[in-house]
């Protein structure tokens, strides 16, 4: 890449040495156009060798040996992978339930109401997205333990699991919905509310036919990215699970640590496709 | 949370209540939630760092600041200067090649061009992070394809060691944040008026001048932005170091998830936390002072 990493100063140079402005600022621009190339063979290069390797008949990776859905067919006989998506899907399926119902009332309460103490809550809300993934995965597993000691005196124990991800993925979910609703309600047209209360609409019903609809793509548009938070988070996860709490992202992790295998290839192919669909269908969805 | 509401205006007593409980209501399980799961943590997280460890690796209630003096030892203090060098590095490769590019789409005419590269910029960054990260350890293997490309043209006669080495974890990294830089930058360019470029150029400015008088002064709100966002994340990066790097990669990231689980010292380990976040929220602090609250 270091053809690119000069691209600006060689440009400018050629340019202040010619005599034909013309001709010179053709080529910064050419120089451009390299440099947007390069960027985007950079970024799809390593996607395109994980599809295209995922369909190899051979166990190499670099050796193209012809095309099989071999990796795939064991992919799908692999109980472990099938468990950890289980897995995945109840930790993201119920943080983001939580965290939406969490994250839309607080928006609502922060956008709409002054109170005291509002500074704080508003800080308590974003350092969770600020704070490094390692930090808050420390803290919690520090948190885990020490509650589990607390509490198994008073026969009330537990141990890291499935239970103790989901309270994690929440903790962090919450400000990402809250953001994203209260942008929402950021731009939202307060006469709309007003217009129905002077159509005497209780509180309630102003909520219910106005006010929801209305943040609707907003709480939906916040859904799909806790989800896709979740379902993608590792470290936080790494720290907070116990044995038989396996994700799939826990999977993949010690697939690759334990070496290379074009299994891997085959499950980044669909887990590539299935998460296109979900972004795809959250982008559709805030364009509303 | 005492939520007592601030009235502008004088409210019946009965119409405050009302506006009270519905504030309890809205605020109050987040507040709580918070407070248990991320605040509490926070909390036990920073007296950890002033405990020691015991032989067997339990914990010794006996206040100290052992920790933090022991991180000036020269063994972490050079894991601390690595991950910061590492982090800055990925944020300088990331802004030189995200401001060409930035300003490339910027100047794009059609909409609906423009509009498709940016999202073009962001597909890749949809996947799972790990799988990225994968990619690149494939990529950069001895028998990957680039050493293949490599030995096949003659360039080299033996393959070159790429994974496992310091330029990975930087691959890794600008692979990983490039996408935050591209769009503050975008952002910025994009609200320049270009025909100061022209004036500058009617003056007798040379391209080079143009840029670094007009353009890069006036992008400064997107350079910053992108570059905190990158470099945050970065300094405390874990699985990126942990999948490309090998010993001599070591980031902060992956020294606090050797204390917690494999020397299990986590009162070290929480000592380092509470630096890596002090220096986060420091980094972050800049951002606000610099205006990237617009951002």
């Amino acid at each position: 890449m270091s053809s690119v990493t000069t691209s600006l100063a060689p440009a400018a140079k050629v340019e202040s040495a010619t005599a034909l402005p013309r001709r010179a600022i053709s080529l910064t621009e050419r120089l451009l156009q390299v440099n947007l190339w390069l960027v985007f063979i950079f970024f799809y290069a390593p996607i395109a060798v994980l599809i295209i390797f995922s369909f190899n008949s051979g166990r190499v990776v670099s050796q193209w040996e012809g095309f099989s859905l071999a990796w795939y067919a064991k992919l799908f006989s692999n109980r472990d992978i099938g468990l950890a998506l289980y897995n995945s899907m109840v930790v993201a399926g119920v943080s983001t339930v939580i965290s939406t119902i969490m994250g839309t009332l607080v928006a609502l309460g922060m956008e709409r109401f002054d109170f005291r103490g509002k500074l704080s809550m508003d800080s308590m809300l974003y350092l969770p997205i600020i704070i490094p993934d390692i930090a808050m995965a420390v803290m919690l597993l520090l948190f885990f333990v020490q509650a589990g000691q607390l509490l198994a005196r008073i026969g009330f124990g537990f141990s890291l699991g499935l239970g103790t991800i989901i309270l994690a993925h929440v903790a962090f979910n919450i400000s990402y919905v809250a953001v994203v609703v209260r942008a929402r309600l950021a731009d939202f047209d307060k006469s709309l509310e007003e217009a129905a209360r002077d159509l005497y609409a209780n509180e309630w019903n102003t909520f219910r036919y106005v006010t929801l609809p209305l943040i609707m793509p907003g709480i939906l548009g916040g859904a799909l990215l806790a989800f896709t938070i979740s379902l993608d988070d590792f470290v936080v996860t790494f720290f907070t699970s116990g044995p038989g709490s396996t994700t799939l992202p826990l999977r993949i992790y010690s697939m690759v640590k334990t070496g290379i295998t074009p299994e891997i290839n085959a499950l980044s192919t669909l887990m590539l496709l299935a998460s296109m669909v979900l972004v795809l269908g959250s982008l559709a969805l805030q364009r509303k | 949370m005492t939520a007592v509401p601030v009235s502008k205006i004088e409210l019946k007593p009965t119409r405050r209540r009302v506006e009270t409980l519905q504030i309890l209501g809205l605020i109050g399980p987040t507040a709580l939630y918070l407070l248990l799961f991320f605040v509490f943590p926070l909390l036990i997280v920073f007296v950890y760092s002033f405990l020691k460890r015991g032989v067997y690796g339990q914990l010794v209630w006996e206040f100290n600041v052992l920790n933090y003096v022991r991180v000036f030892d020269t063994l972490y203090l050079s894991i601390l200067w690595r991950s910061f060098v590492l982090a800055l590095l990925n944020t300088l490769v990331c802004l030189v090649l995200a401001y060409p590019f930035a300003y490339y789409i910027a100047r794009v005419e059609n909409a609906r061009t423009r509009n498709l590269l940016l999202v073009l910029i962001m597909v890749p960054f949809w996947t799972n992070f790990l799988i990225r990260t994968y990619a690149w350890r494939v990529i950069l293997a001895n028998d990957g394809p680039i050493n293949l490309i490599l030995l096949n043209t003659g360039l080299i006669s033996q393959p070159l060691q790429l994974i496992f080495t310091n330029f990975a974890v930087v691959v890794g990294l600008v692979y990983g944040y490039l996408p935050f830089m591209v769009l503050p930058l975008y952002a910025a360019i994009e609200r320049i008026d270009f025909s100061l470029m022209e004036a500058a150029s009617d003056l007798y400015a040379n391209g080079w001048q143009a840029f670094r008088k007009v353009l890069f002064p006036l992008s400064m709100p997107g350079v910053i932005a992108g570059s905190i966002l990158v470099f945050i994340p970065s300094l405390g990066a874990f699985v990126t170091p942990d999948l490309l790097g090998g010993a001599k990669t070591v980031m902060i990231g992956n020294l606090i998830q050797g204390q917690f689980l494999t020397s299990r010292d986590w009162p070290f380990g929480s000592a380092f936390s509470v630096l890596l976040m002090l220096m986060v929220l420091g980094a972050t602090l800049i951002y606000f002072r610099k205006g990237g609250r617009t951002l």
